[in-house]
């Protein structure tokens, strides 16, 4: 299969104003006779339903969750970044792109980069314009904080809740379109399946998540904006909802998934504390501004944190990169967490987190000047643990929080799929191997807004003699009844273990096994596993009830049977990969340091995998990268 | 800890409801209440039962799915609080605990602890919006705010629309929603031009969902998890009379 990534021709400034100056359009009169459907209703999936509504197009949007506004960009915390330079710091989108390439380790397209850097202005001004309260100087004009290691601020902010305010702004847009009748939203509906008709994406298969019945829907493209898929390893920072179902689904039915092991473990959420436990909160990145990140020198160490002397503590981030400390990026801090609590050295009651001290800045600074600034975090830490981080050090510990790997697409972000589009983190565009922070609020709004209008409506152009799509072709017939025969088998199976038991047990081989560190032996032996628990599940899992009325464990139940292949297809991609890079950190290749080792000459590509059917190995296709701006250094930060 | 339950069951919006009783044992105090909830549902699927439906998602706090009466207030009994980040600690050893769904005329029970609101999705799309589309927006520093105008758009853009407002308040009003939202929008200078007929419109769909009238008890900020000021409800009144004063 040849990977055209369709990167338009000219100088990297160039490139996206070249497409847009060439893309084809639709006539007004014909945008209303075509339709769009949108699966998400997240920034990605809000803000592309408003924008091709508000040029025409008849837009049906789709979510799980009983609101629009309840999807999961609703709880990003710190930011998002733009390059408008309002600080006068030397910021530019040149330097938002380099930041970007080199934090994502060089795996990601130069061109995709370069252009959601040169959207990033936009953004602002029409999150601004909706009515999003972004923090804003005396003055009047916007404050920006600086993010995740990089040298300039570029980061806008709305107090410790900016994806709940870039995600209204998005929500408001869209149900302005549904209340003028150009959109029409279905809420607690699931896409369970994808409809092609001759190669192309025609519809979607859903169900009712009130009453269980299955419906059709019809449209000219189908634009998957659903989000990650981190929530496989169950214990995250993710919503419980989130799922890979509908791009795995998509998967199933040619379009090829990208660098599906490349998941980013964030360093500071709250650790563990029992088997009872949901979910592993979230504690914004940017406590590591003052906080010391440190674990006792002893392994049976029992004191209270705050009577072990300062010469019987180890501050291995401060040790190990003295550059930037405390302020490594996540990968590298994450990493270093896992090799001190893997040595013994964890605290806690299950030795599984390290603390984050502020006793320091607080003598220095004073209690008042920390308040300010974290504490709403600070009150966030104690009703969920019940501890106040003013007295003793923070517990955190790292956990699953943003896949970087999702639906491979081209620069148009239209998949292997003929008129399958995905947006935001659902697919696996703009990050590279690693994430920086305040990134993912903007890649899926620029997505949604600024990107997929354009590239939508050049291949919709196509489609204005098709006419209506007929949600009654034998294509539609033969998907409903297959997802029918899915549920009904999910239901027969009648045994004796929970969903939740087999993924939770599945979230600890990947946690294991393919997390922050893989190795060759450990990814085999995984695959092995989960192939295991996935026999297993379906002989013993016990789903309750009936699929023809509101039943959330049978929605759980086709959820973690997706994880179960998705996590064997992530194994697959750390194998395959023999280097280190970003959040991939094979342990064969590191330096005597145990620095990460990148592998330009063999690995400087985008592995896109093919589903091969049930039981069969998948296979590999590469999108060679090149660099014709920026060339490739390795990254360090000692 | 040992903790004795009554749970509201429901079939689905037409059937006859009641509370049952359950008591779940051994529970660590650190366990959040819909981790509790989980445990219940794990006991009931493998005797064979089917689990307790509620509304839940990100369990942080800010999605807004979440929320239940808990012993009679809305989200329990921590201020400040959704369901999801209320923890066991909050309640005694072999306390009894009701468990009932947001109760309102505007918010149909669908099953168990679930609830329909897609009447504030209604409210919202009556008007809670500036009308500007994809692509219009001057340069954000074209328009300077000052800091204390955004701050206070902010305290009542917080809102989650979790509805917890609605379900304490005695007359189901949804003022404290409503008026929030029309709030962040005409404290902006985005949202002045169309300031009037926002908050006609939107008081009108508001009151065509058949919530209740707000008769100021004052109860629901109170209840807010985000602690959304009452004196949105005041504004919005003041709104409103302008906005019918001026209307030709």
């Amino acid at each position: 299969m040849n990977l055209d990534a369709k990167i338009p021709e000219g100088s990297l400034e160039q490139k996206w104003e070249n497409f847009k100056k060439t893309a084809k359009l639709v006539n007004p009169a014909n945008r209303k006779k075509l339709e769009v459907i949108v699966v998400g209703t997240g920034l990605a999936g809000s803000s592309i339903a408003a924008s091709l509504a508000e040029m025409g197009y008849q837009v049906k949007a789709f979510c799980f969750q009983d609101s629009p506004r309840r999807a999961h960009s609703v709880a990003a915390q710190g930011g998002v970044n733009a390059a408008k330079n309002y600080k006068n710091d030397g910021d530019s989108v040149y330097r938002m792109f380099v930041d970007t390439l080199k934090g994502g380790d060089f795996r990601a397209r130069e061109a995709n980069v370069y252009r959601m850097a040169e959207c990033s202005l936009n953004l602002i001004d029409q999150a601004v314009a909706q009515g999003v309260p972004f923090g804003r100087e005396y003055g009047g004009y916007l404050n920006n904080r600086s993010f995740g290691g990089v040298q300039v601020s570029r980061t806008f902010y709305a107090r410790g809740q900016t994806g709940q305010q870039l995600l209204l702004g998005a929500y408001q847009a869209l149900m302005r379109q549904v209340g003028k009748g150009a959109v029409k939203l279905y809420s607690r509906h699931e896409m369970l399946d994808l409809v092609l008709i001759d190669g192309k994406a025609r519809g979607i298969i859903v169900r009712n998540l009130d009453t269980g019945v299955l419906e059709r829907h019809a449209g000219h493209a189908v634009i998957l904006a659903t989000g990650g898929y981190g929530k496989i390893y169950y214990l995250s920072t993710l919503a419980m909802g989130c799922n890979g179902s509908a791009i795995w689904r998509a998967h199933k039915k040619g379009a090829l998934m990208a660098s599906p092991s490349w998941i980013q473990i964030h360093p500071t959420s709250l650790p563990q504390s029992g088997d009872y436990q949901s979910k592993l909160t979230l504690m914004s990145e940017s406590l590591r501004n003052d906080g010391r990140i440190w674990v006792p020198l002893k392994t049976d160490e029992t004191r209270n944190p705050n009577d072990i002397p300062e010469n019987e503590r180890d501050y291995y981030l401060e040790r190990r990169y003295p550059a930037f400390g405390n302020l490594a990026p996540r990968d590298i801090s994450s990493r270093a967490a896992k090799e001190r609590i893997d040595a013994g050295f964890g605290i806690g009651p299950l030795k599984n987190a390290v603390y984050l001290d502020f006793a320091k800045a607080i003598k220095e600074q004073g209690r008042s000047k920390i308040e300010e600034k974290y504490g709403n975090l600070f009150d966030m830490y104690r009703k969920i643990t019940g501890f106040d981080a003013y007295e003793e050090p923070m517990m955190i510990s790292p956990s699953a929080h943003f896949s970087m790997g999702g639906l491979w697409v081209d620069y148009e972000l239209m998949t292997t799929v003929p008129g399958l589009f995905a947006l935001g983190e659902a697919n696996f565009a703009d990050h590279g191997a690693n994430r920086l922070g305040a990134n993912s609020l903007l890649q899926a709004s620029v997505d949604g807004y600024f990107i997929a209008p354009y590239t939508v409506a050049n291949y919709l152009s196509g489609d204005i003699h098709t006419g209506k799509i007929d949600d009654q072709h034998p294509e539609f017939d033969k998907a409903q009844a297959a997802v029918e025969a899915n549920l009904k088998k999910l239901l027969a199976i009648g045994g004796n273990k929970t969903v939740d038991y087999y993924h939770k047990t599945l979230g600890k081989i990947l946690y294991d096994y393919c997390g922050l560190a893989r190795n060759e032996a450990g990814l085999k032996g995984a695959i092995v596993e989960i192939r295991k628990l996935r026999e297993d599940f379906y002989k013993n899992v016990k789903i309750p009830g009936d699929s023809i009325a509101m039943n959330s464990e049978l929605e759980k139940a086709g959820r973690v049977s997706d994880y179960l292949e998705i996590g064997e297809l992530m194994c697959f991609d750390a194998l395959s990969r023999n280097e280190s890079c970003g959040a991939h950190f094979r342990e064969e290749y590191q330096t005597a340091e145990g620095e990460a080792m990148r592998n330009d000459a063999e690995f400087q590509f985008i592995s896109a995998w093919e589903w091969a059917g049930a039981g069969a190995d998948p296979v590999l296709h590469k999108e060679e990268l090149t660099f014709e701006v920026l060339k490739p250094i390795v990254r360090s930060y000692k | 800890m040992k903790l004795n339950l009554k749970v509201w069951r429901q079939k689905d919006r037409e059937s006859q409801g009641k509370l049952v009783d359950y008591v779940l044992e051994d529970l660590n105090p650190h366990m959040s209440f819909l981790e509790m909830l989980d445990t219940l549902n794990e006991r009931l699927i493998l005797a064979g039962d089917e689990p307790v439906e509620f509304d839940h998602d990100c369990r942080e706090g800010i999605c807004g799915q979440c929320g239940m009466m808990i012993n009679g207030i809305a989200h329990g009994p921590l201020q400040n609080t959704t369901t999801c980040q209320l923890h066991l600690r909050s309640f005694t050893n072999n306390e009894t605990i009701f468990i009932e769904p947001f109760r309102s005329q505007a918010f149909p029970i669908k099953r168990d602890l679930r609830v329909d609101r897609s009447a504030f999705d209604r409210i919202i799309s009556s008007g809670g919006f500036v009308s500007t589309n994809t692509g219009q927006a001057p340069d954000a520093h074209a328009l300077p705010i000052s800091h204390q105008v955004t701050e206070a758009a902010f305290d009542s853009a917080a809102c989650i629309g979790c509805g917890a407002c609605v379900a304490t308040c005695k007359n189901s009003s949804a003022a404290l929603f409503t008026s929030a939202k029309i709030n962040h929008l005409v404290l902006l200078p985005q949202g002045k031009e169309e300031r009037q007929e926002r908050v006609i419109r939107m008081v009108e769909q508001m009151d065509a969902e058949e919530f209740g009238h707000c008769s100021n008890t004052e109860a629901c900020e109170v209840e807010c998890p985000q602690g959304i000021s009452v004196l949105n409800i005041a504004r919005m009144n003041y709104e409103y009379n302008r906005a019918l004063t001026r209307r030709k």
